[in-house]
């Protein structure tokens, strides 16, 4: 009976209680259980199905606004998320400034696979730089690991999920071993005019790495390398596998994927270890509480039964957050007590600190060469084929650059499904044009733009933190987060560099632009929470002063408490932070699987 | 692959298909009377295909609805290759975009309703007929004082904002349609066997090979 209700947890008995089911939870859930272990998944949001919710191949001529993103749907009609965005009803959060540059926006999912339903899917190594940040410039901190104890993870992450890439050799930009990697799509013709104007350039434009199937995945070999002497999971996921369809180059990823082609929570963690028989999920329920035993261990957590209003209690050995990273942040702040009146598992007084996004900018602009070209399918795999990985790592070491840290740059183009702002705000192309004309222009124009978007690396500094707001609570009763946040200059004068590049790389393919780069990088940089790549808020580290967690994600105040989502990321590298989860929790598991077995927990 | 794994793809991906979408089964409406204006909510029904004024009440009057044909049309005429803007029906989605409950629509409600009731009343100040009755030429002679905001006279502000609002709900709402699609020749969301990149001609107007 895989899907519960709240009376029936509560008569149950569980190893560990994982909390969330997004990239975390999902990997976390998928891990234990295939080694065995009974697990109780818990979601805040509702039940989800994939195979039956999904809006493949609708078009905007069959939504309401054709489609166009509202505050209901932030990121348009068919996008797969459902009760999720930056504002959630009922569920609020405070912003301690309303000052430009010093919001946090929140974006939430409250539904089975959280936020995995929607994502990019692209799909980084951290490379080994990215581990000791603070060694190389002494900015930030270093991770209590190195790349090579992640590396493993990386590996059976990339074989199981699905991912396509090439190996590029190029510096902090890790190679994955023989057998992870599918093949990437070809790239499309604006990916290929782009790589040869960065090329011009002086920097490198290299096949992207998502979450998508390109070919069937290899379910004679992968198994054996995933479950190594675990012949049940083998099966399991050997079968699961063979279910997944390819992707067949047709519908955006964010609308989902009922073939299961790409990476969803839904599709790819939850299936097979629902399989296993010791996956017990219970949706519609928020956790409010980790419950402190009077030995000093998590027994358990207390939630709210989102469909009654009921809390319950219900308990295991083993306790893992992985509700996002600020709402694992959150709990923990929530869950008071005597022993640790500020927040569980905060003596360091680190609970809270350290939040970091990703640094976004973007431009656009119209090439051109890309006009009236001869019709042809260029959806592909539906998100990008190439990306440009940071090439500055030398520049930097010279001090040859007035910010610390690198980003990368993901762009598209291409004659994509038409959406509302496809012929729209194109006066600057056509003087104005209606009639004939404009439907003329339309046609030349529709294909021919080029967008860029630069995803940088943000330093965790001391004014970007959370705390309890004094007041304010969710409908649940619940106690909110209240945001700081500062970017330094290391962030904002990154995101005018950003700016400069695209520029630049836009003259050089001819193109033109509408507004001229922005310069200054406090108005090039997105709002913090706008890139929706929040980690940090409960660091790992080697100092039980100074993290919150152990190189294991283990609260050094609680041994039997783990987090699993971003929120122990000591640092947020350029490269997306969802491949990184995901190794990182199934790192997480063994050592749990590991001690379970010692009977240490 | 095969073609019976294609198949079977495109069975397992058409299980979500909207029926309603082949026009086949009309949403249920509220029987009559008054309908309350409600925004569609966090969780709506992705599957299910939606018709203007299926999820909350229109706004034009007939005239208002005549005037708004006229300046579709003026914008996205018939041509050889597709049909007009109004012909697909996107009077019936500018008259759901402006009655909907969301902040951006509703302020699109106050210039639509403002700039229709403008033109008509220009057709009159210059021709003395109402917006219907304008010949194709004295429809563009209003047009073109309103096109280019950049270069509009100050007396014409107010009307050239409206215009390239209307204009890009115009433009958004025929390229969403079937016949927009085609009329750019869009190619896509059709399942494939694999994706080939470019063809060699594209290369070669691009420079690439």
């Amino acid at each position: 009976m895989p899907f519960v209700d709240s009376e029936a947890v509560t008569k149950r008995n569980y190893d560990v209680i994982v909390v969330g089911s997004g990239a975390g939870g999902g990997q976390m859930a998928y891990t234990l259980t295939m080694s065995g272990a009974r697990v109780l998944m818990l979601e805040a949001g509702r039940k989800y199905d994939p195979g039956m919710e999904t809006a493949m191949f609708q078009t905007p001529e069959m939504a309401p606004l054709r489609g166009t993103s509202t505050p209901d749907k932030p990121f348009g009609f068919y996008d797969a998320t459902v009760d999720g965005g930056w504002q959630v009803p009922g569920e609020p959060y405070v912003s301690a400034s309303e000052k430009d540059g010093e919001r946090f926006e929140w974006w939430r999912a409250r539904m089975l696979g959280g936020r995995t339903n929607h994502w990019g899917r692209i799909s980084l190594r951290n490379g080994a730089y990215d581990f000791k940040p603070r060694s190389r410039d002494g900015l930030g901190f270093d991770w209590p690991i190195a790349y090579e104890d992640m590396a493993p993870y990386y590996d059976k992450v990339e074989m199981l999920v699905g991912i396509y890439g090439a190996n590029d050799g190029l510096e902090n930009t890790p190679d994955s071993p023989s057998g992870c990697l599918l093949p990437p799509p070809k790239p499309i013709v604006s990916d290929l005019l782009i790589q040869k104007h960065t090329a011009k350039l002086g920097f490198p434009t290299i096949a992207c790495h998502r979450a998508v199937v390109t070919q069937p995945l290899d379910s004679q070999n992968i198994p054996a390398k995933l479950h190594p002497g675990n012949a049940t999971a083998q099966d399991i996921i050997a079968r699961d596998m063979r279910k997944r369809s390819p992707c067949f180059w047709a519908t955006p990823c964010g609308q989902g994927c009922s073939i299961r082609a790409n990476y969803q929570s839904t599709t790819v963690h939850i299936p097979p270890a629902l399989e296993t028989g010791k996956l017990d999920i219970l949706t519609d329920a928020m956790v409010a509480e980790v419950i402190l035993a009077k030995d000093g261990r998590a027994s358990g957590v207390r939630f709210v039964d989102r469909r009654t209003g009921k809390s319950r209690q219900v308990s295991a050995r083993v306790v893992v957050l992985a509700a996002s990273a600020f709402e694992t942040v959150r709990i923990l702040l929530n869950s008071r007590s005597a022993q640790f009146p500020q927040g569980l598992a905060n003596s360091s007084g680190k609970l809270g600190k350290y939040l970091m996004d990703t640094v976004g900018s973007d431009l656009s602009g119209q090439i051109p060469l890309l006009e009236n070209l001869p019709p042809h399918n260029e959806e592909g795999a539906s998100g990008g084929h190439m990306y440009v990985p940071w090439w500055g790592y030398k520049a930097q070491q010279a001090g040859k650059l007035s910010f610390a840290r690198g980003y990368h740059i993901e762009f598209n183009g291409g004659r994509r499904m038409p959406q509302l702002g496809t012929a729209a705000g194109i006066e600057w192309l056509t003087g104005g044009s209606y009639g004939a004309k404009f439907k003329e222009d339309a046609r030349r124009y529709y294909g021919s733009m080029v967008h860029f978007a630069g995803r940088g690396e943000m330093i965790p500094n001391e004014n970007s933190y959370c705390e309890i707001d004094p007041q304010v609570k969710d409908k649940w009763g619940i106690p909110v987060l209240r945001f700081h946040w500062k970017w330094s200059d290391h962030e904002t004068r990154q995101a005018a560099h950003m700016q400069k590049t695209f520029a630049e790389l836009i003259e050089s393919m001819g193109g033109r632009l509408h507004k001229p780069p922005e310069n200054d990088g406090a108005n090039a940089i997105d709002p913090g929470g706008s890139i929706i790549h929040e980690v940090g808020g409960a660091i790992m580290g080697d100092d039980p002063h100074r993290s919150v967690l152990n190189k294991w994600c283990q609260a050094w105040d609680v041994k039997n408490l783990f987090l699993a989502d971003g929120s122990p990321f000591p640092s947020n590298a350029d490269k997306n932070p969802t491949l990184t989860i995901m190794a990182n929790a199934w790192r997480v598991a063994d050592h749990i699987l590991d001690r379970m077995q010692r009977k240490e927990l | 692959m095969d073609r019976r794994t294609s198949l079977k793809w495109v069975l397992t991906a058409a299980g979500t298909l909207p029926l309603g979408g082949l026009g086949l089964m009309p949403l249920s409406r509220a029987a009559d009377g008054v309908r309350e204006t409600k925004p569609y909510g966090t969780d709506p029904k992705l599957t299910e295909a939606y018709r203007s004024g299926d999820l909350w009440p229109l706004t034009f009057t007939p005239a208002q609805r005549q005037i708004a044909t006229v300046l579709c049309d003026a914008i996205i005429p018939a041509d050889a290759t597709s049909p007009s803007a109004s012909a697909v029906g996107v009077v019936d989605f500018i008259d759901e975009w402006i009655s909907a409950p969301y902040p951006r629509q509703r302020e699109d409600r106050k210039i639509v309703i403002e700039g229709l009731a403008w033109f008509d009343g220009e057709a009159s100040r210059r021709f003395s007929k109402p917006a219907t009755a304008l010949s194709v030429e004295q429809i563009h002679r209003i047009c073109d004082d309103i096109c280019y905001l950049p270069k509009v006279h100050a007396d014409f502000l107010e009307a050239a904002k409206f215009f390239a609002r209307f204009r890009d709900l115009t433009a958004g709402g025929f390229y969403t349609t079937p016949d927009g699609r085609k009329d750019l020749r869009y190619v896509g969301n059709v399942p494939l066997p694999r994706f080939d990149g470019p063809p060699i001609e594209v290369l070669k107007k691009v420079g690439l090979v």
